[in-house]
């Protein structure tokens, strides 16, 4: 068994863990340890080989790989640890870590904890495709590890479900390496990747997009043969007179990411059932005093720029818990109403101006946007329009008279 | 052309216990297995139950075999290194009605040998179930629980350790009784053997078929079931069973827990056509989750974590009521052929008592000699995530792959993947080494440790990258590499 002892303990080493890292050791803290299990840092960024990162951040354009190493290279010089290959197997209340890596057990003691965990994928079953047990089914983003990282195609006559950004990203990518992308499946009316990487992958390459469809079947004994795809009605049920069938030899799924919280689950950390992350306060602190959240396994975000500039300031939190331990009141809830997909942060336990980041629950034109105490609006803004795939970040002024009040807030979007 | 005393058609459960009877003598004995692995249909796709005897009638075969059979589970279950638990289980009566069937069940148990059972009320079964509610249930203490592919992997592993030669991904082509032998030709060459043991399970009709005309049907019933979550393990205890519907010969939706921890819901009954349509379908994904609801009414709507079917190999129709009994018998017509017909459930359980009835009606055309090298191997000691902390910091200390964590959601380590690899069967698919190691059987299902696993048989396994299968023969998981056409 190694013990040891740090001030910050970041677990994840992508783009929201190296920010907080490094965040952290600026503001203070002696020692920044990352715990990362796979067996470099960057998280999923390596395998983003498509540009378009940091521009909201720094202005620059940068390819993924590009990114990471820019963050990496400052990890370096502020001296945080990175530990590559380590996987933690649990922590606690008290801020006790436990890991594992070639060397052996790792106990680790921090005084502050940042959750970076990131996400995973959905699967075949969270959309229930039924069917034959066959090769040819990919997450987009394992495919995307296949093709960038290890130069493997995944298949020649590719279908895509969903249209999260990762498969509009795969299909351009498979499309370069001379794939046949058949189509983008998408059970709503709207796409669920961003706008511009709608025109960018698939508008530009002509690859067609079917909204209100979905894949009704797979076919195929050892080997994916064909699909069914059908349009959907209004209560999302497949039209059979619409049904048509595509030849391929793949399927990606694009169907969405899901916050990886089995170790805050284990450490009975409240999780928000909307966002699938940590409920947190105004300073991204769960409900286990000294332990933070950030990145994707918070809330999934719309790029790495945004989730950076946040993990920033999770991380001068963590370093300045790591001299001022106070235990906080439970503080008042701030709701998802009517037009809210959710809002985060879920708690507020301190006074004066933060932001709040939260999504729509579909897309609509002008909206006004309010945070409502009882009946009284402490915010009303207007909004040009509004879309699920885009986050919506707004300042607000908490006063210590509401927060005392301990009543909780809402925001809406009408 | 080579010579085998022995050759069996069929690397499922009964195939695989056969071998490794027939290893602890001095025989020369192949299994042709036309998957990438030894239980690669129905030995895999199946409840995972250890049944007690108490559905079959007295006097029948599947009676007496899944009696004999379970009492030899405990001890094979720690030769061999595979797990089972004796969870028990609750056959549960919501009416009148169904009490009166559970009366019967009892008497049949009974009749059969099984101990222990015993009629409990509603209120009783709530103290151990707090989620179940019925008027009475029937407990049936002997039955239990195992990991179906795990056993029958730790057979055939046993039995190429003593000697028994598997040929995987061998199809058989034609048979022909020539003189006093057998010669078997497959895609993998043509071989000659004295007995021949037909235990192709839903095939069973095609292997006799290219000997002799079957006087008897197969017909195929398929069953779908629904895997859940490790979170929701805590809602049962026990396995929880309904009353057996009337007709099909099934034991109807039901939910049981699994070794590792899952829910098990399943499996439906539906008489199909074509014997390998192994598809599960939106429908009975439906279906299922509303019949086990039936008989626990917690169950989450939207923590499935997977889904499959086995094909049951019935030899009387739906019309005829779905029941016939096991057929294990040597051909009449073409003698030192031994058929292993319509073995449906309860097979798996049956297993090690069929194995030893083959032996004996083997041994009376072959003397059998035991042989004096005899191993016993267990196939699996502790994983990785069932050691304690000391246990694995000093795996870690012999062996740094022990340190490396392949799979997260299982947490499987390098050094078990590699170990899944090596085994002796020679087996190499992805899914061989899920079904050894867990690796890729939890909730991402592969998302983060496919591409390892990968790159483990491609930098030290040597394999190249369009050898490398999801489970048959045919079931590549790549084309070829990027830019694999150099510009000019």
């Amino acid at each position: 068994m190694i013990n040891r002892q740090v001030d910050v303990a970041v677990i994840g080493g992508g783009p929201a863990g190296l920010s907080a890292a490094i965040s952290a050791k600026e503001h203070g803290a002696n020692s920044v340890v990352i715990l990362d299990r796979n067996s470099w840092p960057g998280g999923i960024l390596p395998q983003c080989i498509h540009d378009g990162f940091g521009v909201e951040e720094t202005g620059e354009s940068m390819t993924g790989p590009e990114y990471a190493t820019k963050y990496i290279e400052m990890a370096k010089q502020e001296n945080v640890e990175i530990m590559i290959q380590t996987m933690v197997l649990q922590f606690d209340e008290k801020q006790n870590i436990i890991a594992v890596n070639k060397n052996g057990i790792h106990t680790i003691k921090a005084k502050a904890i940042v959750l970076a965990m990131g996400c995973r994928e959905k699967t075949r079953w969270h959309a229930m495709i039924p069917g034959d047990r066959l090769s040819g089914i990919f997450t987009a983003g394992v495919a995307q590890s296949f093709i960038n990282l290890y130069n493997i195609m995944p298949g020649k006559n590719v279908v895509i479900l969903g249209s999260g950004d990762v498969g509009l990203i795969m299909a351009r990518r498979l499309r370069f390496e001379g794939a046949n992308v058949l189509g983008v499946v998408e059970i709503l009316p709207y796409a669920s990747g961003l706008p511009r990487n709608v025109v960018q992958c698939l508008k530009d390459y002509d690859i067609p997009l079917f909204f209100n469809h979905t894949v009704t079947s797979i076919a195929g004994r050892e080997r994916l043969e064909r699909v069914k795809i059908a349009q959907v009605d209004e209560n999302m049920v497949p039209i059979s007179e619409t049904e048509q069938e595509l030849k391929c030899d793949t399927l990606l799924l694009s169907l969405g990411l899901i916050p990886e919280n089995e170790l805050s689950k284990n450490a009975n950390i409240e999780i928000d059932e909307i966002t699938g992350g940590p409920v947190v306060d105004q300073n991204f602190e769960t409900n286990l005093g000294g332990v933070f959240a950030c990145g994707n396994c918070l809330q999934v975000y719309d790029t790495v720029d945004m989730l950076s500039l946040d993990a920033k300031r999770v991380g001068k939190n963590a370093a300045k818990y790591t001299d001022d331990q106070k235990q906080k009141e439970n503080g008042i809830r701030l709701l998802s109403g009517e037009g809210v997909r959710y809002v985060v942060p879920q708690r507020i336990n301190e006074y004066g101006k933060m932001q709040l980041t939260l999504r729509a629950d579909k897309p609509k034109d002008v909206s006004t946007l309010y945070v409502l105490f009882g009946a009284k609006e402490i915010l009303k803004k207007r909004l040009p329009w509004v879309n699920p795939a885009i986050m919506i970040k707004i300042d607000v002024d908490i006063s210590s008279k509401v927060l005392e009040s301990g009543q909780s807030l809402e925001v809406k979007i009408k | 052309m080579k010579n085998f005393h022995v050759a069996i058609i069929g690397g499922g459960v009964i195939g695989s216990a056969i071998a490794w009877e027939l290893s602890k003598y001095k025989l020369n004995v192949i299994v042709f297995e036309m998957g990438g692995d030894v239980a690669s249909a129905t030995s895999k796709a199946n409840s995972g139950v250890i049944h007690s005897g108490i559905n079959s009638p007295y006097g029948s075969l599947k009676a007496r075999f899944c009696v004999e059979g379970n009492k030899m589970f405990q001890s094979f279950s720690e030769k061999l290194g595979f797990p089972v638990k004796w969870v028990g289980k609750y056959v549960i009566a919501k009416n009148k009605d169904e009490t009166k069937e559970l009366e019967r069940l009892k008497k049949v148990g009974i009749k059969n040998g099984v101990a222990g059972l015993e009629i409990i009320d509603g209120f009783e079964v709530k103290n151990k179930e707090p989620n179940v509610s019925c008027l009475e249930a029937l407990w049936v203490p002997t039955a239990g629980i195992t990991l179906p592919y795990e056993m029958t992997i730790a057979l055939a592993e046993n039995a190429v350790i003593n000697g028994v030669n598997f040929s995987l991904e061998t199809r058989v082509i034609n048979l022909k009784k020539e003189n006093d032998s057998f010669s078997i030709e497959t895609n993998k060459g043509t071989f000659r053997n004295d007995l021949l043991i037909n235990a192709a399970g839903v095939n069973c009709r095609d292997i006799v078929s290219m000997i002799e005309e079957p006087e008897f049907n197969v017909y195929p019933c398929r069953g779908e079931y629904l895997v859940l979550d490790k979170n929701y393990h805590n809602l049962i205890n026990a396995m929880i069973y309904p009353v057996p519907p009337k007709k099909q010969g099934v034991l109807g939706v039901h939910v049981t827990p699994t070794i590792e921890g899952n829910l098990l819901l399943g499996p439906s009954a539906e008489f199909i056509d074509d014997l390998a349509d192994k598809r599960t379908t939106k429908k009975m994904m439906k279906t299922l989750m509303k019949e086990a609801k039936v008989i626990l009414p917690n169950l989450p709507d939207n923590a499935v974590i997977n889904a499959y079917s086995g094909i049951r190999c019935k030899l009387a129709s739906l019309e005829d009521g779905g029941w016939a009994d096991f057929r294990v018998e040597e051909s009449k017509q073409t003698p030192a052929m031994i058929n292993l017909l319509g073995i449906e459930s309860p097979g798996l359980t049956a297993a090690p008592a069929i194995a030893k009835e083959v032996a004996k009606m083997i041994s009376k055309h072959i003397k059998l000699e035991t042989k004096n090298n005899f191993k016993t191997w267990k196939f699996r000691e502790k994983r990785f995530q069932e050691m304690t902390q000391k246990e694995q910091s000093k795996m870690i200390e012999k062996d740094e792959r022990w340190g490396r964590i392949v799979c997260r959601c299982e947490h499987v380590t390098e050094a078990e993947v590699i170990e899944a690899l090596s085994n002796s069967l020679g087996a190499k698919t992805l899914s061989s080494v899920r079904y050894r190691c867990r690796a890729g059987m939890g909730r991402c299902k592969g998302g983060f440790c496919t591409q390892h696993i990968v790159r483990i048989m491609e930098n030290q396994f040597n394999m190249d990258v369009n050898d490398i299968k999801l489970n048959s023969p045919f079931s590549n998981l790549f084309h070829g590499r990027t830019r694999e056409v150099e510009d000019d």
